[in-house]
Formats: structure tokens, sequence, C-alpha cells
């Protein structure tokens, strides 16, 4: 591939950085190379690219940016990010899996956690099998990126039959002083008839300047599977996010997953489910509170590819100030995806004037056999229950909360591990101050 | 404690209430019947605090406050209560963390140390029993699924809890077969005492039959047109609203 630095894109400086620094990016030669032409076809996306329509990520990655890591959190930084006493913690910093910081003593046999970097060097044949098989470098032009740039991150493997208890939980930290842009990526692998409950929070600390974070996860399901995932993304201002995760299932296998957007400047989920065997069960739930100028944009794919599967989707999200919310949600049904049940559904509350809502849902259907549904709705907060509200002395301040809340418990109470949904509620709580 | 002189409301510029005098005591029960339209529902609506009514003119003056200057909550926090005609569901919301939040900021308005928990919950039983609401509708959301019979039960279960003053009850009658009737009347007598007043608006008198009024009211075309004792509205129940025309006309 030819080397331009005439202008000073931020396209060319990624490629020009890919080149230079080979060295230190992570995974086999020919699947970045591969990765990187493919990035190179598709470019940044602009607002002519039908699935970035509403996000302008051509703008957002304007101006200068580092590639390389300029910044390091203290103990105490990282500490504070543990909000769950009992699991297994893994810190991920500015992209590069930290073992000295995580809490990973005392693994239970049949759990594997390294850093990728790890996994590869030990020649694991699940990591070998899996790595990079799943999200399509064609397909998105961040997962070329990611593929292609990635340094680091983690590997989760559960054991056939194995049942991990306490969840694992992933922590993404950013920090940086200039700009910069990161590509963490992870593989989570879930053998035969295991279980496993997985967190992935993003979070920023102590940064004086914008951290893009083009982030990455595959996930295995295999038959039999229960596995139980909530995405956190908590980035503050200096937070720009693009969050992929990739998702194959196997026969009759249960995943659900969870993403609660509570800040960051720029959030762009691409979730892709396969349902690739018969007899498998998903959940997607989702929740987005944004504020000030706040751009969030969840795409959800639901691949159904055989018969006899379930999916379930819930969105909601409640919108101020001057923020923009997205919501694409597509279901595909296959020919051969007979007796499927799909159901989706996106609920919006409009809090201001200025604030805006796309929702779409897309449904594509080519079998004849199957249950299907969506809707979606968008409304202010409804004055006759704030009245109701008032009339028994409660005021405008705190009935509108109480309304927030019931509106975003449909979600919230989809969280089965109880530490996690107190904390959520308390940081929604604040939120809503 | 209430005095209404000369009240005038409108909506949308289209005046409904058009002149309104009355005057409650403590320990009174005053009953305001009235045909369909006559403005029984706007004035619950203007004296509970609904800001899409425009009042254009008179004066409310509750316990030596101007009432109509108050905000709903406020209102609520003085000791007005407005039992709804059609209560509003809130999924999501239950009825155990609504109450504890109204009693809250009612206590905080007064100056009053907050209700500890275990207090709160012996006053919910006991208030439970007064009003015969089942315990598993009081763990749910706010009226969410209940039916007719059971929404207006929880009115008078949140007026129990509240304790007011002053209760108006708007059409709480509508809508319940004759056993929920019964319950429903036999919660507002027990909550009845020397220290608050109640308003009863209604169409029928059956209700009556249950809750005896004091005063019995009839208001027509925006005015009361004519005030007597319990007697009137069994009067007004023999002869049909017509013979309110008569009235007004002669």
């Amino acid at each position: 591939m030819e080397t331009v630095i005439k202008t000073s894109t931020i396209k060319d400086k990624l490629i020009f950085e890919f080149e230079t620094s080979k060295l230190f990016l992570f995974g086999d030669t020919q699947l970045r190379d591969q990765a990187m032409e493919s990035f190179y076809k598709q470019g940044i996306p602009t607002r002519k690219h039908e699935e970035y329509k509403y996000i302008r990520m051509d703008l957002m990655l304007k101006g200068e940016f580092d590639f390389s890591v300029n910044k390091n959190c203290n103990d105490a930084q990282i500490e504070s990010l543990k909000f769950l006493k009992e699991a297994y913690v893994v810190i991920i910093e500015n992209g590069i899996f930290i073992e000295g910081s995580s809490n990973l003593q005392n693994l239970p046999k049949g759990l594997t956690i390294c850093s990728l970097v790890d996994a590869e060097k030990s020649n694991s044949p699940v990591f070998e099998k899996h790595y990079a098989k799943y999200a399509d470098v064609k397909a998105d032009p961040f997962i070329a990126l990611n593929t292609a740039m990635t340094k680091d991150g983690v590997f989760i493997h559960i054991a056939k039959n194995v049942i991990i208890e306490k969840p694992i939980h992933v922590i993404h930290i950013s920090t940086a002083f200039e700009n910069t842009i990161i590509h963490p990526r992870n593989l989570i692998v879930v053998d035969e008839n295991a279980q496993a409950k997985i967190i992935e929070s993003f979070e920023t600390v102590d940064s004086t300047a914008k951290i893009f974070s083009n982030a990455l996860t595959e996930i295995v399901i295999n038959k039999n599977a229960i596995v139980d995932h909530y995405k956190i993304q908590d980035e503050k201002e200096l937070g720009y996010l693009v969050n992929t995760t990739q998702v194959i299932q196997q026969k009759q296998s249960v995943f659900s997953t969870h993403t609660f957007t509570l800040s960051g400047s720029l959030v762009r989920n691409n979730l892709t489910l396969v349902l690739d065997d018969e007899h498998i069960e998903s959940h997607l739930n989702g929740l987005y509170l944004t504020a000030g100028n706040q751009v969030v944009d969840n795409h959800t794919v639901v691949d159904h590819r055989k018969p006899n599967c379930n999916s379930n989707e819930l969105y909601k999200g409640v919108i101020e100030g001057k923020s923009t919310a997205t919501f694409n949600g597509k279901i595909f049904v296959r020919k051969d995806a007979q007796k499927t049940n799909a159901f989706q559904s996106n609920k919006n509350i409009l809090l201001s004037q200025a604030g805006t809502i796309n929702t779409k849902p897309q449904l594509e259907i080519y079998a004849d056999d199957v249950k299907c549904s969506h809707g979606s709705t968008t409304g202010k907060l409804d004055q006759e229950k704030i009245f109701y509200l008032r009339a028994r002395g409660i005021g405008v301040i705190n009935a509108k909360k109480l309304l927030m809340h019931a509106f975003a418990s449909e979600v919230v109470n989809t969280i089965k591990i109880e530490a996690l949904r107190e904390y959520i509620e308390e940081r929604i709580s604040k939120t809503f101050e | 404690m209430l005095s209404i002189k000369n009240l005038h409301a409108s909506i949308d510029g289209k005046e409904i209430l058009k002149g309104i005098n009355l005057e409650i005591k403590l320990g009174e029960v005053h009953a305001i019947m009235g045909p369909n339209g006559s403005g029984k529902s706007t004035l619950a609506a203007v004296l509970a605090g609904r800001s899409e009514y425009d009042v254009t003119a008179g004066e409310v003056i509750y316990n030596g406050i101007n009432l109509l200057e108050l905000e709903a909550e406020d209102r609520a926090r003085e000791g007005v209560f407005l039992a709804f005609q059609y209560p509003i569901e809130i999924p999501g919301v239950s009825n155990i963390n609504f109450l504890k939040t109204a009693i809250g900021e009612i206590r905080a308005y007064k100056g009053l140390d907050p209700m500890n928990a275990k207090d709160f919950l012996m006053m919910m039983k006991e208030k439970q029993k007064l009003v015969e609401i089942d315990r598993a509708l009081i763990n749910r959301s706010i009226n969410e699924g209940f039916s007719g019979g059971e929404k207006k039960r929880n009115e008078i279960f949140q007026m129990a809890m509240l304790e007011p003053k002053l209760s108006i009850l708007d059409e709480t009658d509508s809508g319940l077969d004759i056993d929920a009737l019964r319950i429903v009347a036999n919660g507002v007598n027990k909550l009845k005492s020397k220290e608050n007043a109640t308003i009863i608006i209604t169409h029928y008198q059956r209700l009556l039959d249950y809750i005896i009024p004091d005063f019995v009211h009839i208001l027509y075309n925006g005015k009361i047109v004519k005030s007597g004792l319990k007697e009137l509205a069994l009067e007004l129940e023999e002869k049909g609203y017509d013979f309110i025309k008569e009235v007004v006309e002669a």
C-alpha cells in the first residue's frame, strides 16, 4: 500500500501511522494489511454514508490526534472506577491490558483472562480459532481500522460446563493530555454449557484532551451457554467512543446484553447479533440519557439465520439540551428462519425543544411463518402525571424525577446483578438532578 | 375554613364558573350536585390548582390564606386534597415510593422532621385496613392495571395517608358498583372529623345515602342556584334536573 502524507486528513494520518508503527501493532500481518486496505477503501464515513447519516464522524475526527499513549492514571484513580466489590476486574488503560492494576488472583478453574498479546504468545488454540473471525472488516470502516491498528485488549475464555458466578468487570480507562485515538480490542469465548456475566465499562479519567476510542469486542457463545453482558458508557465530555460489539450465538444459547449510555460527547454503538442455529434466545436492552451537545447513536442488528429463535429488543432514551439521539434497529429474518419471534421497541422522552431524536426500525423478513413486531414512540413528560403528583404535595422537580426514573426503570430492572443495578440507579439519579 | 366569593373561571376563553359563593366550616360535609357541564369538575380543578383554568374574578380564602396564589403542590401541602374523577396510571412509580415522597415533601414544607421508615410502614398498614384496600395493590405501581373501583379506593387510601384538612371528592362514585361504593363511603366516613371538611361532587344522590351531607348545593350553569339541607338531594333525585331549570327561571 502506498503511503500518502501530502494532505493531513485523519484518514491519511491513520494510514501513515499504520505504516510507521507496524512493530507495535497486534495481530497477524496479513490480517492487518487486509483490514487497512479495507479501511482505505471505505474511509471515515461522512453524512453521505447511509449508516452514519446522523453522526458526523468526519467532523468529530477533525483536528490533531496522537496515536501513542501520552498519559497514565495513578492507582487511586484506577481503584475509584472499580464500582463492583465482588468481581474479577480487568483494567485496560488506553487500550492496553494492565495486569498489575487488575484483580485476577485465584481465578477459578476453567476461566482464562489475559491480554491479547499473551493469548497470541501462548498459541492458545481457542484464541487462534476465534480471533477476528466475526467482525467483518468490509462491513464497517471502524471494524477495519480496529483490526488493522489495535495494540491490545483482553481475551476471556470460559471452558465447557464452567459456571462463573462472580461478574467479570472489564474497565476501559481513557486518559490523555493530547488528543488521542485508541483501538482496544477484546475477545470473549464462552464454551458449551458454560455461563458468565460480563460488564464492560468505559470511563475517562483526569484528561485535558479528547480521546477517541474505537473499541471492538467479539463474543462467541457456544451451544447451551448463557451470557449476561453489560456496557456502561460514562466517558464524560472528553470521551468519543465508537463501540462495536459482534456476537455469534450457537444452538440453544441465551444472550442478554444491556447498553447504558450515561455520558460522553459522542457514542456510537454498533451491536450485531448473529443467531446461527436453532432455539436461541437473545435480549437487547438499552438506555441512553443525553444532554448538552451529546450525540448518541445506537445501531443494532439481529440476524435470525435459523428457525425457532426468539429475540426481544427494548431501547429507551431521555433527551435533553441540544443533544441528538439515534436508534436504528435492524432485524433480518432469513429464508430458513421459520418460527422466528422477533420484537423491537424504542421509546423516547424529549425534554427540550432543541433536542433531536432519529428512530428507524428496519425489518427485513424473508421467511413466511414468523412473528415480528416493532414500534417506536417519542413524547414529552406527561403533564397529567406531573399534575397528579403535584396534587399530592410533590414539587415539580421531584415529580419529573420520579417520572424519569419510572421511564428508565423498565430497562434498569433488566439488570440481574444487584450491585450493578444499584450503581446504575444511583448514577441515573445524579443525571436527573 | 373555606370561603369562596364570586369565583369566576374560564378555560380557552370560555367562562365555566360564573360567580360561585360558598362557605364551609370545619367538620362539615358539603355536597355539590348538578347536571353534566354545570361546572362541578371545573370547581374541583380550580381549587386543586390546575393551571389550564383562568380565574377571572373572585377569591378563595382557605384557613386565612389566598388559595389561588399557591401552586398546586403547596395547596396539597396546606391540606387540600382532590380525589380525582379519573385517577391516572403511572407505571414505574410504586405507590409506596410515591406516598413516601409526598409525605416527605409535606413534612419538609411544615418544617417537620422526616418520618422514619418504621412509622411510615405502620401508618400504611393502619390506613390500608381503614379503607379496606388490598396490600398487593399498594405494592404495585400507581394505579397500573387497577380496575375503576380499585383506582377510586386508592384515592381514598392516599387521602387517608395524607390526612388533609379539606377533601374534595370529584365524582368518586362514578363507575362504582354498590359494594365498592359502600367501601369507599365507609372509608370517607371514618376519615371525617371535627378537624376537617369534605366537599362531595356528584351527579347522583346515591352516594349521599352513605355519606350524609350537612349541606347540599345545586350547581347549574356555573352558579350555585339553590342550597339546602340533605333533603334537597332527595328532592332533586325525585324531580330530576329539569326541576333546576324551573328554579332558575322562576
